[in-house]
């Protein structure tokens, strides 16, 4: 009996911490325009096990794609890809964000750096539901974030910038993911 | 033992679970501070502040709102029939959805614009697009009916449509389907598009009395998408402004294929300069066929003429009418702020918000900068046109209104927010989360002169989150925020019908005083008005029945009729005698297949009834009218085919013989 007692403290504690967790990832009231202040748990918390998964869920339900679900919370994108979309999301792995140097993806979760997180999240995003066939050689997407992807196609294989292949395709109910092995750096800002 | 540990265990997990979800942080009910409520609530005894007309969308109507409150006052029916008015199923009304088509009995109404004088709204009418069969309304406010319909030549999709200018001297209609012209074979292969389709823009002139509609003349445009647009005002007055996409000029999947450039287009058009060309004679008649619907108050009818001419002005041919301004990503919407001098075009795509000068347009213009031409119209060059950039405003800028304080409020579609900035500085004031998937917005009298910059009401697409499960479709909201403080601030979440496109939204002062309360009885003019029970009557020609018909608490005169036979058309024409606010009566008859009646005080209304068989049919007031309402019934006798039962009709006379077991032949 005492073992579930003591269970049942830990759990407790378990479940405060998160809150607190919570709070303080909350915007404070004062926040400026320089800050964002998505709201989280809003319709990408509604309890659906039915429907088929919008991008955000494909994502979470994959075990190569943690490091991006990580970085999309920090950077308060979740209730954006939740929306109606259409969306082409291309997707790095936990391998391609592994392939940036040391502390890059530690650096970019830091709150302050919340911004570049966003503009680096926002250039794997594209407003339309692309398949994979009406890709071309050298067709340039516009990405959420304002900066341009340029695709090649060499022997079959999809590249994007030259440097990221698509090494999958996952269908959702609001776009297309294309899983890629390199995470795509935006232009440098003239 | 094992039991009660279990049940140890799922205490402490439903606990666990029950307090991270308690600590969540912001969702649509924390983010609504405590005082909300009491900001939005309005006491019995008062009355609403405003009126917000809103968008039906796929219904086809507009609704009525009052606010802070968000309680629904009235569905307008305009383009859709509508059971609860009786509108589209009574004969007087049917005409009013006709077109060159025949009868559409549902469209699509996407925006609506309030008439305006210098440039503030002025209460008269409020003007309604059909997006599908392109037509324009225009809906009395004295009466909340809709008056007048006409129908657009040479159009498809009218999207653009039904912005005014600041003295309702033209009402709008632009093309979001390019298509062939009316009078040009249409029967053509679709990927000949940037052969032979072409983009229309309507001038509907208002005549400042009556509000009458007539097409004034036509733009004949490259075949683009024309999307959203609103009119100059003030030092622009004279110009207007519509946002186009798909410059691409493809014919199918327009999701891929219509975002390839960087930069679509913001059209400006000086239609002072067409009106010009128009005296000029410039102007090309076509022939072609349109429908033009008047609903008169006097006879409580209808009627609906088929016009069969259009002025068109090619903007190819004829020099300083069109002017294309490049304007990134697929622009939506297309917004002038309270002075004129700029226009704001969101780019659904873009990652900024471009304003736009006038002052810089003009200039461009005279020094003729500009970057070439689209499809023989001058390209002004983006950076002479451009008064400056607002970056990184959001995901999937939309539209923009104005608070009347020198800010703007646009919403962001993909990122669920409004965000407010500075018109002159370009700088980001105030964001805040809309819940969720937010289209259009707006501000009491925000496209015009005068803003009141008291709330904000943004009109969200998705309410899963809060709004109980209905099936497979949810309602969507209206969110209404008060912007009168440095932060925006939600205080009321309410549903919408069908789908709220743009909205108006005006002080009730401007309106209230000027709504019409019963019809005069004697100033009724329709062909079967029984204006007294006296004139009650039953007319029989050839297999037409008339029954001039009257309603009055709580009994319906005549109320017993004999004498009709099955062949016979019925018309029930069935007048209100009531002469007081708010006593509607209403009309049915059992195994009626066009539906019911309802008839406003002082009114006259005609439903058609054919008899199926002969039976004793009875018929009743729908709408609560009074303590003895439950009694306000009659019957209609129908005999066989060839009966001889003569014609009878009475109230209160038809009483049984003496012997009331004997049944009279």
């Amino acid at each position: 009996m005492k073992e579930y007692k003591i269970i049942f403290a830990f759990l407790l504690i378990v479940s405060m911490a998160a809150c607190n967790n919570g709070a303080e990832k909350t915007t404070p009231a004062d926040n400026t325009a320089a800050t964002t202040s998505t709201p989280a748990g809003g319709q990408e918390a509604v309890q659906d096990n039915d429907s088929e998964k919008d991008v955000v869920k494909v994502a979470v339900g994959s075990k190569n794609h943690t490091t991006l679900v990580a970085a999309l919370k920090a950077a308060d994108l979740v209730t954006s890809l939740s929306n109606a979309g259409p969306f082409t999301v291309f997707a790095p792995t936990n391998a391609a964000f592994d392939k940036l140097p040391a502390g890059t993806v530690e650096g970019l979760l830091k709150p302050e750096k919340k911004e570049d997180l966003q503009n680096i999240l926002q250039y794997h995003v594209t407003l339309s539901a692309l398949k994979a066939e009406s890709f071309t050689d050298g067709q340039v997407l516009g990405m959420v974030n304002g900066d341009n992807v340029t695709i090649s196609i060499k022997d079959g294989k999809v590249m994007l910038n030259n440097s990221a292949t698509i090494i999958a395709t996952i269908p959702a109910s609001n776009g297309i993911i294309y899983v890629i092995d390199a995470v795509l750096l935006p232009p440098a800002k003239k | 033992m094992k039991k009660i540990k279990i049940s140890i265990a799922g205490v402490a997990l439903v606990s666990m679970v029950l307090l991270v979800q308690s600590c969540k942080p912001k969702n649509a009910g924390s983010a609504v501070n405590t005082d909300a409520a009491s900001k939005a609530y309005v006491a019995p005894g008062k009355y609403d502040e405003f009126y917000n007309f809103v968008s039906g969308g796929f219904s086809g109507q507009l609704s009525v709102y009052g606010l802070p409150s968000g309680r629904l006052l009235k569905v307008v029916p305009v383009f859709s029939v509508d059971p609860e008015k009786g509108y589209g199923y009574s004969e007087e009304t049917k005409p009013m959805l006709t077109t060159s088509n025949g009868s559409v009995p549902w469209d699509d109404l996407h925006h609506l614009d309030m008439s305006q004088t210098n440039g503030e709204i002025d209460g008269r009418w409020i003007f309604a697009n059909a997006n599908n069969t392109p037509r324009v309304a225009r809906v009395d406010l004295t009466t909340f009916r809709t008056a007048e319909i006409i129908e657009l030549p040479n159009s498809a999709g009218n999207h653009s449509s039904p912005f005014i200018t600041e003295n309702t001297e033209y009402v709008v209609a632009g093309t979001r389907f390019s298509v062939p012209p009316d009078n040009a074979n249409g029967d053509v292969p679709i990927n000949s598009y940037k052969k032979n389709f072409k983009g229309s823009i309507s001038f509907i002139s208002v005549d400042k009395g009556s509000g009458k509609m007539d097409i004034a003349f036509q733009l004949r445009c490259p075949g683009v998408d024309f999307d959203l647009s609103h009119a100059g005002k003030g030092k622009s007055h004279g110009w207007f402004f519509f946002s186009c996409y798909n410059t691409e000029q493809a014919n199918t999947l327009l999701e891929v294929n219509a975002s390839q450039r960087d930069k679509d287009f913001i059209m400006a058009v000086n239609w002072q300069k067409a009106e010009e060309y128009l005296k000029a004679g410039k102007g090309k008649k076509e022939t072609v066929r349109y429908a033009h619907n008047i609903y008169d108050e006097k006879t409580h009818t209808a009627t609906s003429e088929i016009r069969t001419q259009v002025t068109v002005l090619d903007i190819k041919e004829l020099k300083d009418i069109c002017y294309f301004i490049p304007c990134p990503k697929s622009p939506h919407g297309c917004d002038v702020d309270p002075t004129g001098e700029f226009i704001v075009g969101s780019g659904k795509l873009a990652a900024l918000i471009p304003v736009f000068s006038f002052d810089k347009i003009q200039k461009a213009i005279a020094a003729k900068d500009f970057i070439g031409d689209y499809d023989g119209v001058p390209v002004i060059k983006y950076e002479s046109a451009l008064y400056g950039e607002v970056k990184k405003p959001g995901l999937g800028p939309l539209h923009t209104e104005f608070d009347g304080r020198g800010n703007a409020i646009t919403t962001m579609f993909v990122s669920s927010e409004i965000v407010r900035w500075n018109i002159k500085d370009l700088k980001i004031i105030d964001r805040q989360p809309t819940f969720y998937s937010p289209g259009h917005l707006c501000i009491p009298g925000g496209d015009t002169k005068k803003p009141n910059g008291k709330y904000v009401i943004v009109y969200n697409k998705i309410t899963k989150d809060r709004y109980l499960p209905t099936g497979p479709e949810l309602a969507q909201s209206a969110q209404l925020f008060d912007i009168t403080g440095d932060k925006m601030q939600l205080i009321l979440d309410f549903p919408t019908i069908g789908e709220p496109h743009y909205a108006q939204a005006v002080e009730a002062s401007v309106i209230k005083n000027n709504s019409v309360k019963f019809f005069k009885i004697e100033e009724n003019a329709n062909a079967y008005v029984s204006k007294g029970e006296g004139t009650a009557k039953v007319i029989r020609t050839g297999n037409k029945i008339d029954v001039y018909m009257t309603a009055i608490r709580s009994h319906l005169t005549p109320d017993n009729i004999e004498g009709v036979r099955v062949g016979d058309e019925v018309y029930f024409h069935v007048t209100n005698l009531e002469q007081d606010w708010d006593v509607p009566h209403g009309f049915a008859i059992k195994g009626a297949l066009n539906g019911e009646l309802l008839i406003m005080p002082g009114e006259t209304q005609t439903l058609k009834w054919v008899p199926q068989k002969a039976g004793m049919f009875p018929f009743y007031c729908t709408d609560f009218c009074s303590a003895l309402h439950q009694e306000m019934q009659g019957y209609i006798r129908i005999s066989t085919a060839g009966s001889n039962v003569p014609l009878l009709f009475s109230t209160g006379k038809n009483l049984p013989p003496a012997d009331s077991t004997s049944t009279a032949k």
